[in-house]
């Protein structure tokens, strides 16, 4: 069988298109790059709409944080703390069994125990915690001489916000957002091997390249390409929010601007 | 445990649940905690260990040991780390067999490798065959140490190696006036002062490594997220004399507040002991202190 053949098979078997059944001996290496490369639509799904969808909940979480009153800050305060205070791991557990559980009084939340809509949920806050830290410390950094301008141009309240202060929150965290967005994608590999379940085995790249290593015996070959797809994905949002980085400072002089400083030394 | 236990159909829920919640799995369960503080007790200066030679070798001043130190660092954080977990377990595995098969069984002329197979002579086996359980559930555990130590060694050898960037250069500069060599100015003025540079980032290192404790459950250790798995499921009458539904959902949230009441003790440990560091340092820290205590 072809390569092209495989990828027209298999290329998109992780959203249940093309052939059924996975292969079952006799692996190649274009079977290892198609279906560990076809899970990998699974990850970006789940990287890409919890990063978006995120980003807004976390912006109104670190302004609640940052708030004076209290109604606003303690639940902010908590909810940030629940979520990075306990490992992802164990936030996707409890999560599917609480869906499950839902499920058996209510049949409305019968997709929640689904991967694609219940993990999500879990990621989204997830990301929204952290993502809310982040926003949070930037916004106690901004120059007082930024919202001083705002008052001498009286300037107050939305205008204030949205001219001002969010555009200069932005700039000072992106550096550290962008060290999120990176590892928020590796923490989408946790979403099939917590329990939700991967239905008629379409899961994600790290479901696939675990299901060679177990057939195989032989971890030498999926994991490292599925490590490249991840080099791959990981450069990719260096370069995307580089742009975008460099938007944000480009009013500023050269040796003022903010630098992407990479410090990947966060986990969940 | 109790002695009213041996008809649990006549208790209330009080005694009902002292007794289910005493039973010999219950025990198991509440030793896997200790499985999990273990492996940190262990992890944790194992890990500062391999992260300290990482750094060095990062910062050497041979070329190839210093490129092999930095894709080091940047390999493992490039990837993510439960992919790490479970390429390790088989990788060391391999690799700790087919060490011993090559000395032990010199003259094994068929291939190790027979297709899906991985086929060593038996005395290579680790662990032998023969040897009684605990042997084999200490080998897994150790496996589950060294592969930590490699993954958060990698994260401490990029906290140290910033930490020993931090450390003013005039300091080495003065050490190298005095005459000391290389060697010397390294462990005599550097990595005694590195530490308060380092330790920011090994506390938020501590907390991330707790946090990546549940994963020991993918290595295969009976952990604490394996045990609420097995104890929360549906239990029938049948085979228990404690039946209930499905309960995983309260395991997993007793194991998020455990979770979550670890992380706030270690943070509160962790500032008291950043505010003794910090106590007369040359730092905006130590400056702080010294403003907040006029």
């Amino acid at each position: 069988m072809s390569c092209w053949q495989t990828i027209q098979d298999y290329g998109l078997r992780s959203i249940g298109i093309g052939e059924r059944l996975l292969p079952k001996e006799n692996f190649t290496l274009c079977e290892h790059f198609t279906l560990i490369g076809s899970g990998m639509i699974w990850n970006v799904y789940f990287g890409a709409l919890a990063l978006f969808t995120g980003f807004f909940f976390a912006t109104a979480l670190a302004v609640a944080k940052g708030s004076d009153n209290r109604w606003l800050r303690k639940p902010a305060e908590w909810f940030i703390f629940l979520f990075r205070g306990s490992p992802l791991f164990i936030q996707f557990f409890f999560a599917y069994f609480l869906f499950l559980n839902l499920k058996g009084v209510i049949p409305f939340f019968s997709p929640f125990t689904a991967a694609w809509l219940g993990a999500l949920i879990v990621l989204f806050c997830n990301t929204a915690a952290y993502t809310a830290e982040i926003f949070y410390g930037a916004l106690r950094s901004i120059p007082k001489g930024d919202t001083d301008a705002a008052d001498a141009y009286g300037m107050s309240g939305w205008p204030r916000f949205r001219r001002i202060v969010w555009p200069t929150m932005l700039r000072l965290a992106w550096p550290a957002y962008t060290n999120e967005a990176i590892f928020l994608f590796h923490a989408t590999t946790l979403v099939y091997f917590s329990s939700f379940p991967a239905w008629r085995q379409k899961g994600d790249a790290l479901y696939y390249a675990n299901y060679f290593a177990d057939k195989t015996f032989n971890p030498f070959i999926p994991y490292p390409i599925l490590a490249m797809y991840f080099i791959m994905v990981t450069l990719l949002i260096v370069a995307l929010f580089g742009v975008i980085n460099k938007r944000l400072n480009r009013h500023l002089p050269v040796e003022r601007r903010v630098r992407m400083r990479f410090r990947l030394n966060l986990m969940r | 445990m109790f002695s009213y236990c041996s008809d649990p159909e006549t208790l209330g829920s009080f005694g009902w649940f002292s007794c289910y919640l005493t039973t010999g799995v219950h025990m198991s369960f509440y030793l896997s905690f200790i499985k999990v503080l273990l492996l940190l007790a262990v992890t944790a200066p194992v890990a500062l260990g391999v992260g300290f030679w990482g750094a060095m070798s990062a910062r050497s001043r041979i070329i190839p040991l210093s490129w092999v130190g930095k894709t080091y660092i940047a390999l493992v954080r490039g990837v993510p780390d439960i992919a790490f977990f479970l390429f390790f377990v088989i990788a060391l595995d391999q690799a700790f067999e087919w060490t011993r098969h090559k000395i032990l069984c010199p003259d094994w002329d068929q291939p190790i490798r027979q297709g899906a197979d991985f086929l060593v002579c038996t005395q290579a086996k680790l662990p032998l065959g023969s040897a009684p359980q605990w042997v084999h559930e200490s080998y897994g555990f150790s496996l589950a140490v060294i592969t930590f130590a490699i993954v958060f060694g990698a994260f401490a050898a990029n906290v140290l190696y910033g930490a020993m960037r931090a450390v003013p250069r005039e300091q080495i500069e003065t050490a190298e006036a005095y005459g000391m060599t290389h060697a010397q100015a390294f462990w005599r003025i550097l990595v005694p002062q590195m530490w308060v540079y380092a330790l920011p980032g090994l506390s938020n290192l501590w907390m991330v490594l707790i946090k990546a404790t549940p994963l020991l459950f993918l290595l295969g250790i009976e952990d604490i997220v394996y045990w609420a798995r097995e104890l929360g499921g549906t239990k029938t009458p049948k085979f228990t004399s404690y039946p209930h539904g499905d309960w995983r959902m309260w395991y997993f949230l007793f194991l998020l507040v455990f979770y979550l009441a670890f992380t706030r003790v270690s943070e509160v440990v962790l500032e008291r002991l950043m505010g003794r560091l910090t106590h007369g340092q040359a730092t905006s820290g130590g400056e702080a202190q010294r403003k907040a205590a006029v």
